[in-house]
């Protein structure tokens, strides 16, 4: 008999899968002898959705190795696109399960193309453009659907730019997408055991990416883009395929914001430039490229403040000094020097000689 | 006439991007960073004077001076304490992110301290406006002072690059900072000149922009930070000349833009602009095309 071989790389991704389902199970057991508040309760779905949005742009930021500033903005189309969806489709299909289930398809894809059509000709900047245009492109989305009417009325769809009296709807035709207020009556389709099941299916896409000969090749463009295109590693198609998944990923967290909320607008708050910088504390946090620990600052990060309530004001100049604190800390020249000649292991490895 | 009047008030708002453009472009030349804090320290600078003249009853004059020289402190003490450890560091997402950061913190502090509610800023220009065409066309006083003033920035800040020593000393930093210091030029001091002048110009360029748009929040200065950047790309990154032009454009871009198409689409229209000029001409109109080498 073969013996079975758990390789290092099989053992960590089996932890995370392990981590988040032993963390549903915990929940579901509190949920069940009646020890959580309803203030988490309310909780637990937008912590879903931050974690696929940490391990989604983890994807661009850690394994592509590109700033993002436009995730939010790949999450606002998801959204929008998939709570279009299921407000159409309200009355047509009334089995919640699989009207969801196609808002998520829908909502990936439309972000998925949506990346593809942005990385396409912004992948050929580096570094600060690209933060600086994905920033832009963020704005961009969410001043569009700031200004869009679309209804809805025997005849079809129609469409406007100005206001909801200039779509010219019949009698009986309803507005879908009313500019600045959005779209209300969203059916509330998400569920905390949906969002448990989304993140592992967002797991399983891109752990299996990381460790795929597509992974590593993208992962070779991070590290040396010249070396990488010397030896014959496509360049654009890698960079295209990383970016599209995340944005397509930031899409499913989208769809999934949506359909927790009764009216989906538009906001700076939501989806402006600030969640962008949010999601990209529980990267920076958890660890740039770690996938796992993405996960856990996401939900630490998200749990803390409402935990703390009166700490609730400095919630963001936390969130700042730990960005700094945690870059000057990881890359500064001068803490690398003093980590490496204070660190345990050596320590430990002196001793040693001395015995 | 209409047309006319929109587009002295695009050469006006014009004139303040091209006065933040200049602290983007001049750091950008030097220390090879995108400083996303500039925007921040351009309210800062708004919320100094607020805070000495409004709040404090100090005269006009004693405001700006003070907001002038702790924007300035400001600058130097973010450049020592955030991105001078990390000048060599293997990556430069780290400073990028470092300046995030940055930026974010700013706009916090000054959430803590003045709260989210909008403020009207008292305007610090007090010349009367002109009137043309019989009344058509009026030019207000801020519209004067802002375009002379954008004026005087550029040519003293060119007389200083080009005629004195230090000026010399941050164009040899720009252009290789190795063979500078071989060269006897304090790298670190001349990096911290030019974090200081960037950030005295966004001072003025705040209250400058306050008093024409007399609203002041804790996020005032991000908008107009990034929009600056923008026309600093557009212009040519690097090229003080470039961000002249490159702010000037812009600021008739989004004033004709918001006359004429949408008052809500006009930043995106500025941002298509910055999409459009990175894909067709990333060096920007004056910029210099620089060769990677393996």
């Amino acid at each position: 008999m073969k013996k079975f071989k758990i390789n290092k790389s099989l053992k960590d991704n089996l932890l995370t899968y392990g981590m988040v389902i032993l963390a549903y199970l915990i929940m579901q057991i509190l949920i069940g002898t009646g020890n959580v508040s309803s203030l988490m309760q309310g909780l637990l779905v937008p912590l879903c959705v931050y974690v696929i949005l940490a391990v989604s742009l983890n994807l661009t930021v850690g394994i592509l190795g590109e700033l993002s500033l436009g995730h939010a903005g790949f999450m606002c189309v998801g959204a929008f696109t998939g709570a279009f969806f299921s407000k159409c489709m309200q009355d047509v299909i009334t089995f919640s399960l699989l009207r969801f289930i196609l808002a998520i398809v829908i909502g990936a894809v439309a972000a998925g193309i949506i990346g593809f059509l942005i990385g396409m000709p912004v992948l050929r900047l580096r570094g600060d453009y690209l933060a600086i245009v994905t920033l832009a492109f963020g704005e961009i989305i969410k001043n569009i659907i700031n200004v869009l009417y679309i209804g809805k009325d025997s005849k079809g769809f129609h469409f406007s730019l100005k206001d909801s009296l200039s779509l010219g709807l019949e009698e009986g035709g309803t507005v879908i997408i009313n500019g600045a207020q959005g779209i209300t009556g969203t059916p509330k389709d998400a569920t905390f055991t949906m969002g448990i099941i989304l993140i592992i299916l967002t797991l399983i896409i891109v752990l299996n990416l990381i460790h795929s000969r597509d992974g590593r090749a993208i992962m070779s463009i991070r590290d040396n883009l010249i070396a990488s295109e010397s030896v014959g590693i496509n360049i654009t198609k890698y960079k295209l395929m990383a970016f599209s998944i995340s944005a397509a990923l930031a899409g499913v967290a989208g769809v999934l914001y949506a359909h927790n909320l009764s009216s989906l607008m538009a906001t700076p708050k939501n989806f402006g430039y600030n969640m962008s910088i949010m999601i990209l504390v529980f990267v920076v946090l958890g660890g740039i490229g770690n996938i796992r620990g993405s996960i856990i600052s996401a939900v630490i990060l998200t749990l803390l403040p409402e935990l703390l309530r009166g700490l609730s004001n400095y919630r963001m100049l936390i969130y700042s000094i730990i960005l700094i604190a945690m870059m000057l800390f990881n890359w500064s020249p001068k803490f690398i020097h003093l980590r490496e000649k204070y660190s345990l292991k050596r320590l430990i490895r002196k001793n040693k000689e001395v015995q | 006439m209409s047309f006319i009047s929109y587009l002295i008030n695009g050469i006006s708002l014009g004139s303040v991007y091209a006065i933040i453009a200049l602290g983007y472009t001049m750091v950008y030349g030097i220390a090879k960073m995108l400083n996303f804090a500039h925007g921040d320290v351009i309210m800062v600078g708004s919320f100094t004077v607020f805070f000495a003249v409004s709040m404090q009853g100090l005269p006009t004059a004693a405001g700006i001076i003070l907001s002038v020289v702790l924007c300035t402190l400001l600058g130097i003490t973010i450049e020592y304490i955030a991105y001078r450890p990390l000048r060599g560091a293997a990556s430069s997402l780290a400073v990028l992110i470092t300046a995030i950061g940055v930026s974010y913190f700013l706009q916090n502090v000054a959430l803590l301290i003045f709260g989210a509610n909008t403020k009207a800023f008292t305007s610090v220009v007090t010349i009367p406006a002109i009137k043309l065409a019989e009344g058509q066309i009026i030019i207000s006083g801020e519209t004067i002072v802002t375009i002379i003033s954008c004026i005087v920035i550029m040519i003293g800040l060119t007389l200083f690059i080009n005629k004195t020593k230090a000026g010399q000393a941050m164009l040899a930093v720009s252009e290789d900072k190795g063979a500078a210091q071989l060269m006897g030029i304090n790298v670190n001091a001349t990096i911290s000149l030019t974090f200081a002048i960037g950030s005295a110009l966004a001072a003025i360029a705040g209250m400058l922009l306050c008093s024409a748009y007399p609203s002041l929040t804790p996020y005032t200065g991000s908008m107009p930070g990034i929009k600056a950047f923008v026309a600093a790309v557009f212009g040519g990154i690097g090229s003080i000349p470039g961000a002249l032009i490159g702010g000037i454009v812009l600021g008739i871009i989004e004033i004709l833009s918001k006359a004429y198409i949408s008052s809500q689409m006009a930043d995106a229209i500025v941002f298509m602009v910055l999409i459009i000029v990175l894909l067709v001409k990333p060096t920007g109109i004056l910029g210099k095309k620089i060769q990677e080498k393996v």
